[in-house]
């Protein structure tokens, strides 16, 4: 235990000899947080918008007001040369255009049905899908308004329907809620398993690994003293972040702090033990980098249920969605920080964490055992 | 420029050595784009409704069956509670639930405004967002029309309705959107990962002292170190593009000439990006860690891959200039989807190229001074 103690310490030293590596370990984190923190938004605001106004009445220039005072839209252009569309959309000035047909305000001031056209640039997809709703229930207010108004005098009056759309767990659909577990498990992740990793295959790069495997230090003291302060990095990571999230963000934390801080201690398990068994398959720094961040990182980040959710995937890649135990740690992070619930309804996710935790250990151990021999 | 060569085709050399590592710069990203490309979308198909209709009459049920009409949701319970909701919510077997109240018909036809309920699980803000919207444009499409049948006026088309056009992905798949810009985050971080350490390495291994003693200028050595990461990326881009292809049906409606030029000078800046971040650290860990940091997350956040920036905060807009993907991936969808020629794209062009010669002059200087 006392050999332990020094190879931390002298792991420590190491890190201390480069003056740059604390900065950037303790200041990335934040960094991300912020940066996903703002940017991240998958709201659809302020779309650019061209309007071709063909009729220039005052009902046209109502109809464009409409869109212009919507904070989905921000009309970027009035024009009456159809030709606007095409060059504002390919250079990505507008998303979305607005063309009002000549005579639109004479028609519907008889009331003639006028068909007016939302063109919009498809290659966004997810905003376009999205503009060309709000755009439509703008339209749809306008029609049921005039609709209204020509009712012959002595109707009954006629109320409407509105949906008053609450969004449980996240209010305000803040994707910072959204993203802050996912930065958390990331963070973990590059933190312990690459460092880690190219910690342990610095050692064979660089030839010190035979004079560590001559010296009384046992297998296991030499591996979890090279893991451990990576480990302890990780958890003050943990702590830096969520106290960002909560303090700075504000984000309410509503269920357990301890079960937080243990579950991420399972998972810190997990991505040391992914860190150890990527250090048995690499030879060189850049194999232990490359591996790690092809075979780990990205699936982690496509394939985890962090920005794109698991059950629009085809059946044939969910399975494979089990592999990575940022799914788990995700379910268990976002049920403790935005729903407030325990164990008792992610005690299974819990389960499968702890689980693919030991078995990628036995796996790095047996590996890392074969590899000495 | 013999010299260049030269350092060009022993990096060349090294790399091909480490057969390892030549696999994976150059298959693993079609690979991945395949499996990605594959896996992800955010189409709004299916979603799990459920519905609890405290009214029952012909409207409530008109209301109920345009969210299955527009297909976009299923119905999958009728829980009889809010506290069935709750359950339903919680172990995630709905995400939204439409609650219609008693007497909505009513007051519909007694001139006030009936209101309905929409509850969106919200775990996922994506998701939430679009089905926030949808949910909007239903109960209004069905609001104006039930105001038409109420008033008498059932059959009539509505004053104004709306001819959506959609350009490019008439669709609207979202793969189309996607795969352009896994295209771009595979190529920076790629790049990226197998130059950050090719300067740092030496310095580590203690090689470094030969390298600055050798008989050559800076500019050409990093010109040298360059050149086989380049035609290495440059071929595993094109094997990712010819992929998203065969499997995505990825068009290529442009010049395939302007295409491998946009290739070309983005990869050229992302190569400059690792380079530069190998000369400024004196660890491959440390190199590990800025690297990421300059390349994943912009790529992947500030470029207008997934979040558009239009929606961003003013701040962090201005940020996302200096991001080279976001005019990468302008160019790319441009050529591939739009089919638009270097007229349009000139600026983006000309901001890649900017990036690319800040970037690799960087390194050169840097460089320059460590060799003293």
């Amino acid at each position: 235990m006392r050999r332990l103690g020094f190879l931390v310490r002298k792991e420590f030293q190491e890190l201390r000899r480069n003056p740059r590596m604390f900065p950037v370990i303790f200041v990335a984190p934040v960094i991300q947080l912020f940066i996903l923190g703002y940017a991240a938004t998958t709201d659809v605001k302020n779309v650019p918008l061209m309007v071709v106004d063909a009729d220039r009445s005052a009902a046209s220039r109502d109809l464009v007001a409409r869109f212009d005072a919507s904070p989905y839209f921000t009309v970027v252009g009035v024009t009456s040369d159809d030709g606007a569309i095409l060059r504002a959309i390919e250079t990505r000035r507008a998303w979305m255009a607005l063309s009002i047909p000549p005579q639109y305000g004479e028609l519907i001031g008889r009331g003639h049905p006028v068909v007016v056209q939302v063109i919009t640039d498809g290659t966004d997809s997810n905003s376009a899908t999205v503009g060309l709703a709000y755009a439509s229930t703008l339209i749809t207010d306008r029609a049921a308004e005039l609709a209204l108004a020509r009712r012959p005098p002595g109707a009954p009056r006629i109320g409407s329907i509105e949906a008053r759309i609450r969004v449980w767990f996240n209010p305000q659909l803040l994707s910072l809620h959204f993203m802050v577990p996912g930065v958390l498990a990331l963070l973990l992740m590059i933190i312990t398993t690459v460092l880690g990793a190219m910690a342990i295959v610095r050692e064979k790069e660089l030839g010190t690994l035979e004079q560590l495997n001559v010296t009384p230090l046992r297998r296991w003291e030499l591996t979890v003293g090279k893991l451990l302060p990576f480990g302890l990095i990780g958890i003050v990571d943990v702590i830096l972040v969520v106290s960002v999230a909560v303090l700075w963000f504000e984000i309410p934390l509503r269920g357990s702090f301890p079960l937080l801080f243990g579950l991420s201690l399972v998972y810190l398990l997990c991505t040391l033990s992914l860190g150890l068994l990527v250090s048995t398959v690499s030879q060189n720094q850049q194999q232990a980098m490359m591996t790690a961040v092809f075979f780990f990182m990205m699936p982690m980040i496509y394939l985890s249920g962090f920005i794109f959710p698991i059950e629009n995937m085809p059946g044939v890649i969910q399975p494979i969605t089990y592999l990575i135990p940022l799914r788990y740690y995700l379910v268990i992070v976002r049920g403790i920080f935005l729903k407030g619930v325990g164990l008792e309804s992610f005690w299974r996710d819990a389960l499968l964490m702890v689980g693919w935790g030991v078995a990628v250990l036995m796996l790095a151990t047996m590996r890392s055992k074969k590899t000495l021999t | 420029m013999r010299k260049a060569l030269a350092v060009g085709r022993k990096e060349f050399w090294q790399i091909v050595r480490d057969r390892r590592t030549l696999m994976i710069l150059l298959f693993v990203p079609a690979f991945f784009l395949m499996l990605y490309g594959y896996a992800l979308n955010w189409d709004i198909r299916h979603v799990r409704l459920a519905v609890l209709d405290r009214e029952h009459t012909a409207e409530s049920r008109e209301l109920v069956s345009s969210f299955v009409n527009s297909t976009y949701f299923d119905v999958v319970a009728a829980p009889a509670s809010m506290r069935e909701i709750e359950r339903l919510m919680d172990r995630g077997g709905t995400r939204v639930a439409l609650v219609v109240p008693e007497g909505m018909t009513r007051d519909l036809r007694s001139g006030r405004t009936a209101t309905v309920q929409v509850i969106i699980n919200g775990d996922n803000a994506n998701t939430a967002t679009a089905i926030f919207g949808y949910a909007q444009a239903i109960v209004h499409g069905v609001s104006a029309s039930l105001q038409l049948q109420l008033a008498g006026r059932g059959g009539a088309a509505p004053l104004i309705s709306v001819q959506p056009r959609i350009w490019y992905n008439p669709e609207l798949q979202s793969t189309l959107f996607l795969v352009p810009g896994l295209i771009a985050f595979i190529v920076m971080i790629s790049s990226v990962v197998s130059t950050s350490l090719s300067i740092v390495r030496e310095k580590e291994r203690g090689t470094w002292e030969q390298v600055r003693m050798a008989p050559i200028t800076t500019p050409a050595y990093v010109v040298g170190k360059t050149i086989p990461y380049f035609f290495i990326s440059l071929a595993s881009a094109f094997l990712i593009i010819a992929a998203s292809m065969l499997l995505f049906g990825l068009p290529v409606r442009g010049s395939w000439l302007l295409l491998l030029f946009a290739v070309a000078v983005f990869l050229v800046g992302a190569l400059g990006t690792g380079l530069l971040v190998s000369t400024l650290v004196d660890s491959q860990a440390l190199a590990f860690l800025i690297g990421l940091l300059l390349s994943l997350l912009p790529t992947f956040v500030l470029s207008g891959f997934i979040f558009p920036i239009a929606s961003m905060p003013a701040p962090i807009q201005y940020i996302t200039v200096i991001v080279p993907a976001r005019y990468f991936l302008v160019a790319l969808r441009g050529i591939v989807l739009k089919g638009v020629g270097f007229g349009v794209l000139a600026p983006q062009f000309a901001a890649m190229a900017a990036y690319a010669f800040v970037t690799l002059a960087l390194a050169s200087v840097r460089l320059a001074k460590e060799r003293g």
